[in-house]
């Protein structure tokens, strides 16, 4: 059994911190993930948030962007829905090493990887259509921070 | 919560104090306040995280903004970071190998500022 949350936004930034703090209570209120791993979850949330709210903006959409978050004794699995133009998930660039001088040139790009890095699973689907970031977090998963 | 940049002066360096939310909201507001500080001069320039609530990849990449900011301009950028919370989203792309991350303002005082050939950089005293 699981509680479901879903929440719409409209595509603008200053809805991110909402869905945060909407996803981190729902979390919260199904006692599975211990608070370092909401902090995970928060930070994980907001980059798929952000995407989806800037691939709105960069075509023009003015459809909301839907947030599904499922909570359940064994983990918390969170989906972040856009319709915007999508990308190629296997094209995206590397980012140079962090002593080279071109590291320094590079103030965006990290989201994705930071998503990856936090959830014990993630998947991005990425078509015409839109994109939908799947991102899911384990109760006893990933080794927290200290 | 939206972001706060306070700024304060702690010769040699210029503190900018970032509490809230560093995210896709408050990030330009720091980078603004780094550009302005750099352009007025202050080539020592120390991030204090110690009241960041969070912080995303937005966050990170105006950190990184001010780091290349500071160094053009042949200066030096200290991050105060104590919280292992805040520490972690940095060390996951890596950028505690060219970020030096303090506890506090104090250790501040306790670095050695080195200048060699126009380019700055610091060094705990012995």
């Amino acid at each position: 059994m699981s509680d479901t949350v879903e929440i719409e936004i409209p595509a603008r930034a200053d809805y991110v911190s909402l869905v945060r703090l909407v996803v981190a209570a729902a979390a919260e209120l199904a006692p599975s993930l211990e608070p370092p791993r909401i902090d995970d979850l928060r930070v994980a949330v907001s980059e798929a948030t952000t995407n989806a709210i800037q691939a709105h903006i960069r075509s023009g959409s003015t459809r909301p962007v839907k947030v599904c978050c499922r909570c359940s004794n064994g983990s918390v699995v969170v989906t972040v829905r856009d319709e915007g133009p999508g990308f190629d998930v296997d094209a995206l660039p590397e980012m140079p090493p962090p002593e080279s001088e071109a590291r320094l040139g590079r103030e965006s790009g990290m989201g994705i990887s930071i998503m990856r890095a936090l959830a014990d699973n993630s998947s991005i689907d990425s078509s015409s259509e839109g994109t939908e970031v799947r991102l899911a977090f384990l109760v006893g998963g990933q080794v927290v921070h200290g | 919560m939206s972001v706060t940049i306070r700024r304060s002066e702690q010769p040699p360096w210029t503190v900018l104090s970032v509490g809230g939310d560093l995210d896709v909201v408050g990030a330009p507001d720091m980078r603004q306040a780094v550009v302005t500080a750099v352009a007025e001069g202050s080539r020592l320039l120390a991030l204090d995280l110690s009241e960041l609530d969070f912080v995303d990849s937005f966050g990170l990449g105006a950190v990184v903004g001010a780091l290349k900011r500071v160094r053009q301009r042949g200066g030096e950028l200290a991050l105060v970071c104590p919280s292992s919370r805040i520490r972690r989203v940095f060390e996951i792309c890596d950028l505690d190998r060219i970020l030096t991350l303090h506890d506090s303002t104090e250790t501040l005082s306790e670095l050695s500022v080195v200048v060699t050939d126009g380019a700055t950089s610091t060094r705990r005293r012995p």
